[in-house]
């Protein structure tokens, strides 16, 4: 059993790094890049469930039998993109947020909010 | 028959104008589809011509059809007053922007209703997030982009957390298509595996729908949010959002799953009344009153998880109403404000004084409003209440029938806390000066007021539908 | 005080090695991908910003007692359901028996083109990618509505003149960056255009179509770029290409066949599948092209405003 799933569970890891520094750091860049992290572990583990032992690239040639399966890729080509947008969307406004509260920090700025209200 | 809905993506350079005929036309669309679907059951449509596990598929039935019409004819509704809105809210050369990113989520949030495709719900629901943070971060101060930052980590965690459910399904299944799904699904029901994917599936939605415990990014967005795109998003997003829980949970896993595996009707109903009181509790100690009405939102979202949590035809069929008609309310409401935002720059509860003289149009339209939310007679808050109210009772649940009651008098305080101060302070100095908004304003908003009591009055169409609706759901799962 | 050009500089490390990654899965196309955007575009767009932003961040002072608990629960529960879950690599999982086969064995014979990814992309799901450029369209007008800044021209001059001084020192640099840029655009084209055959495709050209362009505006300076490249013209072609793959499924749908039918562009339906694709993976290379330089002029010229 562990040698069937090892893979998932590498993958598993990676996603709860992520995940973890999404909602423990205070620094708002940290926060994208544990988004990114997260999002490319998702990845990986729909291109693993993509694999098949033995199987190449889905580009058909003759002579190959085994191709891995090309629907996940498919989904995970989209998935990037969405990724990259989201990314970008969030930098914009990470550069935004610096320019009207000066800070990047979650505590600061969550500070300068109380105070205005 | 539904595709022609996405052309308006299409259309970067538009104004005003063309957004309201897009807009329009989706109104129309989706009242023709609805009437095409009570007459005649389930409409697919194959995009590309690929059968349906191997292309993509539009599948609309009863639930679909009510859900693309409410989103389509707020958004029209919406968009009516939105050019006067904006004008004082958003500076000049963002205007060309904001249409179109109002015109992308509004086609994304159509696009999640009618696609029949799970992972082509993944894509569009970023579609309508990626252009809801945008919309959000547009508000007038700082407090926005903050608020829009939130959002966007709490969202895309939720998308991903959809995803990697999405992901889970497929594997077990091979299949992306919903309706192919349910089929495969059963089959290997009693896998860890699924039960994972539900588990993510459930709490990336809740996320999206700001369910009790999981709502803390919605009062700020809406809050800080331009006040055009608030009323959209007050009145369809949390809507599009219960609609995939719905989705998920009936279609795709079946009632039998979803409900036996895990204790899941008593979380939903717990968190549900938890969401009711602690929200409504939180609307009262606002002291602004888009804040206000935000909370007012999470705990409506209370009610409806209740009627879902019941797991009757009766009470989905609550739920549906009350969706319907949470969105007339809220709607109404959010642009009431916009309006008052319009004259007054600001929705701060003290700055209400006297407003009921100055403003009695929009001041009435919010009392109405109020009103509804609050449930009195010939509104519909009314009508979806009562119809959640007999569906707990017809489970026999009498305490939870009361519990509800007494979330409707938390209701009672907090619209009287601005009525009090709207009709019974004196003008604030110098306020003689605030006149009624516009007549762009005056219709869309008493549009919707009237709807509201229309709909609470004769309640035959709305009922019928969401009859119709939670029936096919309970006659697709076995 | 931690140093976050360190991070963005690992977060570009870890894209690429999971980029080598799906090459040992065998994914190239996503690995094209991966590589180009992850490790590519937003390393640079994250180096923008932080440049922006300042690179330091502050110690920590948060509780990561609660973050820890929600993620051990998730992990844990993500780890109990891989416990059904087929093997990895196994051949018998039931994601390769039900949808994948038909791909494979009849794509050749329905849509004639060698790589599966691409007609999975472009023909079968035609409509996920459909709302794959409208997402990074989404993101393009987003970055726009929040970072647009008002044309300025006496700050122009000012960073004119230092990015000037800036260029004169990296001599070599031009030079090499001179003669590198055609090469990439061309590659651009290839990789276009041989998607259909290799792994390649719109979108991929686009971002490396886009790199091209932001290599000549991080030597050149943003005001000679701009000189080269109007903004707005760009926009109207980012429209265009979401245009042209909409219209392509209009106008199936016009000839009485169903959305983003191809065969409807030819008498013989292979053939339309053909032009059909074409027509679409050019609309997705253009936008994704002109939207990365959207994102890329705005957050560079926002820098230039501070």
């Amino acid at each position: 059993m562990l040698m069937g799933l090892y893979n998932y569970w590498v993958v598993i890891v990676l996603m709860m790094v992520g995940f973890y520094i999404v909602i423990a750091h205070g620094n708002l860049v940290k926060k994208i890049v544990g988004l990114s992290i997260f999002q490319t572990s998702v990845f990986i583990f729909y291109i693993s469930m993509a694999m098949v032992d033995g199987g190449t690239a889905p580009i058909l040639d003759e002579g190959i039998k085994q191709y891995s399966n090309p629907l996940p890729h498919v989904l995970i080509l989209t998935a990037i993109v969405v990724g990259i947008a989201t990314t970008a969307l969030g930098l914009a406004l990470i550069v935004r947020i610096k320019e009207a509260y000066g800070s990047i920090e979650e505590e600061e700025i969550q500070k300068k909010d109380n105070l205005d209200c | 028959m539904a595709a022609p809905l996405c052309l308006f993506l299409t259309r970067p350079r538009l104004v005003w104008f063309f957004s309201i005929v897009a807009s329009g036309l989706a109104f129309l669309i989706s009242c023709l589809l609805l009437q095409q679907v009570m007459a005649s059951g389930t409409i697919s449509y194959e995009l590309g011509a690929w059968d349906a596990p191997w292309g993509i598929e539009y599948r609309i039935d009863q639930l679909n059809a009510l859900l693309l019409l409410i989103i389509s004819s707020i958004s029209t509704v919406v968009l009516l007053a939105a050019d006067t809105s904006i004008r004082k809210e958003i500076p000049e050369d963002r205007h060309t922007v904001f249409y179109i990113l109002y015109l992308l989520s509004l086609a994304a949030m159509l696009g999640i209703v009618a696609t029949g495709d799970a992972f082509n719900i993944f894509v569009f629901l970023e579609i309508s997030s990626l252009s809801a943070y945008a919309l959000i971060a547009l508000g007038k101060d700082r407090h926005a982009l903050w608020a829009s930052f939130q959002y966007l980590i709490m969202g895309t965690i939720g998308a991903t957390f959809i995803l990697i459910g999405i992901g889970l399904m497929y594997q077990m299944t091979g299949t992306l298509n919903i309706a192919d799904l349910s089929i495969r699904l059963p089959e290997v029901a009693q896998t860890r595996t699924v039960f994972t994917a539900f588990a993510f599936v459930i709490v990336g939605v809740c996320l999206k729908l700001a369910m009790f415990p999981l709502h803390l990014w919605l009062p700020n967005a809406y809050a800080y949010a331009p006040s055009i795109v608030t009323a959209f998003f007050a009145a369809t997003a949390t809507k599009v959002a219960v609609y995939l829980l719905i989705r998920f949970t009936f279609s795709v896993f079946g009632l039998s799953f979803s409900f036996t595996h895990l204790p899941l009707q008593v979380v939903f109903m717990v968190l549900g009344l938890v969401g009711i009181f602690a929200a409504s509790t939180a609307a009262i100690y606002q002291s602004n009153i888009k804040h206000l009405f935000a909370y007012s939102s999470v705990a409506q979202i209370g009610y409806m998880i209740v009627g879902f949590s019941l797991t009757t035809a009766l009470g989905l069929t609550a739920t549906l109403l009350h969706l319907f008609n949470h969105a007339l309310m809220k709607g109404a409401l959010f642009l009431a404000l916009g309006a008052v935002m319009y004259r007054i720059g600001t929705t701060q509860l003290r700055d209400f004084q006297g407003l009921g003289r100055q403003m009695p149009v929009t001041m009435a339209a919010i009392v109405i409003g109020g009103l509804s939310l609050i449930g009195v007679p010939l509104t519909v808050g009314f009508v979806s209440k009562w119809y959640l109210v007999l569906a707990v009772i017809e489970v026999g649940w009498w305490p939870i029938a009361v519990l509800i009651l007494l979330g409707s008098l938390l209701a009672v305080v907090y619209v009287w806390r601005i009525v009090e101060v709207a009709y019974f302070k004196p003008s604030l100095e110098g306020a003689d000066s605030i006149k009624e908004v516009p007549l762009a304003f005056m219709i869309p908003i008493w549009t919707l007021v009237l709807a509201n009591v229309y709909f609470g009055i004769d309640t035959r169409l709305s009922v019928q539908v969401a009859q119709a609706a939670s029936q096919s759901l309970f006659g697709v799962s076995p | 005080m931690k140093d976050l050009l360190a991070v963005v500089m690992l977060l570009g490390i870890y894209s690429l090695l999971s980029a080598s990654l799906f090459v040992a899965m065998d994914a190239v196309d996503v690995a094209f991908t991966e590589a180009a955007v992850g490790a590519g575009i937003s390393t640079l767009l994250m180096l923008v910003a932080i440049t922006m932003t300042g690179r330091s961040e502050y110690p920590e002072r948060h509780k990561p007692l609660l973050a820890l608990a929600v993620v051990i629960v998730t992990g844990s529960l993500l780890i109990y359901g891989t416990l059904d879950m087929p093997y990895f690599g196994s051949a018998e999982a039931p994601i390769h028996q039900h949808v994948a086969p038909r791909y494979i064995n009849d794509s050749m014979q329905e849509i004639g083109v060698p790589n599966i990814v691409t007609s999975v992309l472009a023909s079968y799901r035609a409509f996920d990618t459909f709302g794959e450029v409208v997402v990074i369209f989404t993101a393009g007008i987003g970055v726009l509505a929040l970072l647009l800044v008002a044309r300025r021209s006496e700050e122009d001059e000012k960073a004119d003149l230092f990015n000037y001084s800036m260029h004169e020192q990296h001599l070599i640099l031009r030079i090499v960056t001179k003669m590198l840029i055609p090469f990439i655009l061309l590659f651009a084209f290839y990789v276009q255009f041989h998607g259909d055959f290799g792994p390649g495709g719109g979108f991929q050209a686009g971002v490396i179509f886009a790199s091209a362009i932001f290599l000549y505006v991080m030597l050149f300076g943003m005001t000679t770029a701009r000189r080269v490249i109007n903004q707005s013209f760009i926009q109207m072609i980012a429209a265009t290409g979401v245009l042209l793959y909409g219209s392509v499924g209009v106008v199936s749908l016009l000839s009485g066949k169903e959305f983003f039918d191809y065969s409807a562009l030819s008498s013989d339906p292979v053939a339309g599948q053909h032009l059909g694709i074409l027509l679409i993976e050019l609309g997705v290379g253009l936008t994704v092209a002109s939207i990365m330089i959207i994102i890329f002029f705005n957050f560079a010229s926002r820098r230039g405003n501070q």
